[in-house]
């Protein structure tokens, strides 16, 4: 009962420390924009006591720490409107979608490590470190195309359905490089005499040494493309084409509705960033090469903030290259997709499975 | 009465099959692009019809923005008119003021002194760069690269600032007159505006540096849109788009006016006259503006900024009116009866940041025009629009429109 609760508690921490990474993720964006484009960003929003604050105050308002806070009272507060024309049932449903699966699959992701000082042990931190980590990680985050084809198609529109279209033909494309691009990471992970596993833990564990990045640079990056174009983030934002499709499946969404795809969209963005950074930098060592000497407490504590300082930069990655880069075709993106990200990645599975071959024997 | 009925048979589908000819077909999606879309900047509307994402049929919907401005031309003076055609091209009310000015003053007979056309040539010129900073920006952002239209929008603030000090308005400038200009350049505005060129040229570099070399651009808009050289001229497309077809015509050159045969400088042209050619041919434009700007301001002349001569024409100076009789009668005639105008007709045209701007006035005398007519760039512009956009995808008109670079003010006019 007593390790119930604690669970639970744990849990709860973790749903709201990605709420918050969430919401501060949309303060990044319009930050990291503004600065990329000369301009200030938000810098009015404020809070009556803490704002007024002598020093600290004016600086927390200038560098916008209360805007996620407006941003997503804007959304709730604004008049839900459900079009005459929408399936209903399917329509509430999208929105759901897009969320659950973002924070299903952050039980999955081990976010640093506790070494017990006095035994020795390493106990991961995860809410539940499952054996078939990746497995089930995929299995669900590919849920989460569900959310924006039933947008589209339960919108009833056209502009809708069009990027309802796009996703799913995308998303189901780039989910099959971006499978087997870690194909190779396991196949190593697993290596002959060792005991089969697909858990993420394993994976940071392997990377004491060299990480991933460094010898697999190919399948690094054809997952870390494939995540652009799984959370439809430009240049591969086909269902959303702003000017094309003026929305695209959330055109037809409003207050919070539209704000749960907006929160969607960025918690995909924060796993995406997690998961790329568990499974080629390293996790939470913080060079390579260098062994893990801290334990107790703070060992936790530095591995914890090691792992979220990488996976915030691909964060900034994700914005830096969405404010830089033109949008792709739809068609573009599906030719890179079949016949260039398909092809490499087969490629790069065999051609490490044949080196993995040559130095397990 | 017999009822008709249709039999259906097994043979006559399988027949029909045989044949080809209907198996395949699937049903097209209507989509109406517009009046308020993103991507139909300002109020064009486009009736697709889609198979799948492919554009089989193009439709454009004009008048949504038609304000009878050759109609209300009819029913004021020849000055009067001057505001309005600040509202044609609203993106280059400069030229606009220009091109009107220059072809009543034809109509009058007019001769403008040296300065006066000075200014006219450097104010049209930073209309254009105006203009295509926008059109550019706006074709980028239309393509997904948002900051693009930032840092052109930045360089173009820069600009009204600079117009609101000439003229004192930002965007509505209204700033010519017929016979000269409202007033003299302020001191020190040259500077400020080599002052502006050398700051907006790096800009433009960058501009260039984002997007020229830029794989996803070029396969964005290569071979996008492709206009040929028959059909450039076939439609009557002029400006920018007729020389991305690769026709090497510029008004400033071809039929000089305001003493652009004194300045020096390139037309860029496109060879295949697709969307990458219209945007390279608008980026190089840019660039041999800001080279005119700094020539006019090399050798500005001195002098008067109005015609002496047309004292029929443009009013008086202020303190004349209020200290001198004859300037007050002058003063009062002009404003009830107009500009008194020979009657004749004349047709100019301009070559604007968007193509040649052509007003034909028609006059019988008196302060009022019989009969004025606007040839507007981007209404001829669009007319390509129902050949180019088919057989593309509809990710593809919103390059096209972004490289086609309308203004819906003058379209609809």
């Amino acid at each position: 009962m007593n390790e119930l609760l604690i669970k639970i508690t744990f849990a709860l921490i973790v749903v709201v420390v990605l709420m918050t990474l969430c919401a501060y993720s949309v303060l990044a964006e319009r930050k990291v924009s503004s600065w990329i484009q000369g301009r200030v960003g938000p810098n009015r929003t404020t809070l009556p006591l803490i704002g007024s604050i002598p020093v600290i105050g004016p600086m927390l308002t200038r560098l916008g720490i209360f805007q996620p806070a407006a941003d997503g009272l804007k959304f709730l507060f604004k008049e839900d409107v459900i079009p005459g024309h929408v399936n209903k049932f399917y329509y509430v449903l999208a929105p759901i979608i897009s969320l659950v699966p973002a924070l299903t699959t952050v039980t999955v992701v081990p976010f640093g490590h506790f070494i017990d000082t006095a035994t020795g042990d390493a106990i991961p931190l995860v809410l539940a470190d499952i054996n078939v980590g990746i497995l089930f990680l995929f299995a669900v985050s590919s849920l989460g195309v569900y959310s924006i084809v039933l947008a589209g198609w339960a919108a009833n529109s056209k502009y809708p359905f069009l990027g309802g279209i796009r996703a799913s033909a995308q998303m189901i494309s780039y989910e099959l490089a971006m499978g087997l691009s870690v194909l190779p990471v396991f196949m190593w992970v697993n290596k002959p005499g060792m005991e089969g596993t697909l858990s993420l833990y394993d994976v940071v564990l392997a990377q004491e040494g060299l990480w991933f990045a460094m010898w697999m640079p190919v399948s690094a990056l054809i997952f870390l493309v494939s995540i652009f174009a799984e959370t439809n983030r430009l240049p591969f934002d086909m269902a959303e084409a702003e000017t094309e499709l003026v929305g695209g499946f959330h055109t037809e969404y409003s207050s919070f509705k539209f704000g749960l795809f907006f929160v969607g969209e960025y918690a995909h963005m924060v796993i995406g960033g997690a998961v790329m950074t568990l499974l080629f930098l390293g996790g939470w060592h913080p060079l390579p090469f260098l062994p893990w000497e801290i334990t107790g407490i703070w060992g936790a504590v530095v591995s914890v903030l090691t792992f979220l300082g990488k996976s915030l930069f691909f964060m900034f990655l994700f914005i830096w290259v969405r404010w830089t880069l033109p949008r792709f075709r739809y068609d573009q993106v599906m030719r890179l997709g079949w016949q260039f990200m398909l092809p490499l990645s087969i490629a790069n599975l065999i051609a490490y499975a044949i080196i993995i071959y040559f130095l397990d024997t | 009465m017999a009822t008709e009925t249709t039999e259906f048979s097994v043979p006559d589908s399988a027949a029909k099959a045989a044949a080809g000819s209907q198996e395949f077909e699937t049903e097209k999606l209507e989509l109406s692009m517009g009046p308020s879309h993103p991507s139909t900047h300002g109020v064009l509307r486009l009736n697709l019809e889609l198979d799948g994402e492919i554009i089989k049929k193009c439709d454009p919907v004009l008048g949504y923005l038609h304000r009878g401005d050759e109609k209300i031309a009819e029913n004021m003076t020849y000055n009067q008119f001057v505001p309005y055609t600040d509202r044609l091209d609203y993106l280059a009310p400069l030229a606009n003021n220009v091109a009107y000015a220059i072809a009543v003053e034809r109509l009058a007979d007019i001769e403008i002194p040296e300065r006066c056309q000075a200014i006219r040539v450097l104010i049209s010129e930073l209309a254009r760069i105006s203009a295509h900073l926008l059109g550019l920006g706006a074709f980028a952002m239309d393509v997904g690269a948002m900051t693009v239209f930032l840092y052109t929008f930045t360089e173009r603030e820069k600009l009204y600032t600079l117009f609101e000090e000439l003229t004192g308005a930002r965007f509505t400038t209204s700033y010519t007159r017929i016979g000269g200009v409202a007033r003299d350049m302020p001191e020190g505005w040259t500077g400020r505006v080599l002052q502006f060129i050398e700051e907006f040229l790096p800009v433009v570099d960058e501009v260039d540096g984002l997007l020229t070399r830029n794989r996803i651009w070029v396969d964005r808009t290569e071979d996008i849109g492709v206009i040929s050289r028959e059909d450039a001229i076939a439609y009557g497309l002029t400006g920018p788009n007729l020389r991305g077809s690769g026709v090497e015509m510029d008004l400033r050159k071809d039929l000089p006016y305001s003493g652009y045969e004194q300045y020096d400088f390139d037309i860029p042209v496109g060879t295949k006259g697709d969307c990458y050619d219209r945007y390279l041919v608008r980026i190089e434009e840019m660039r041999q503006s800001a080279r005119i700007a700094r020539q006019v301001i090399d050798k500005m002349p001195s002098g008067s900024f109005y015609a002496e001569d047309a004292k029929k024409i443009f009013l008086p100076p202020k303190e004349k009116v209020l200290t001198s009789m004859e300037e007050l009668i002058q003063n009062f005639m002009l404003v009830t009866e107009g500009p008194q105008m020979p009657s004749g007709e004349v047709y100019f045209e301009a070559e604007n940041p968007k193509g040649a701007l052509g007003f034909y006035v028609v006059s019988k005398g008196g302060g009022v025009p019989y009969r004025l007519k606007i040839r507007a760039p981007s209404f001829c512009n669009l007319s390509i629009l129902p050949k180019v956009c088919i057989g593309a995808m509809v990710a593809d008109t919103a390059s096209i429109l972004g490289s086609l670079d309308f203004v819906m003010g003058e379209c609809d006019r």
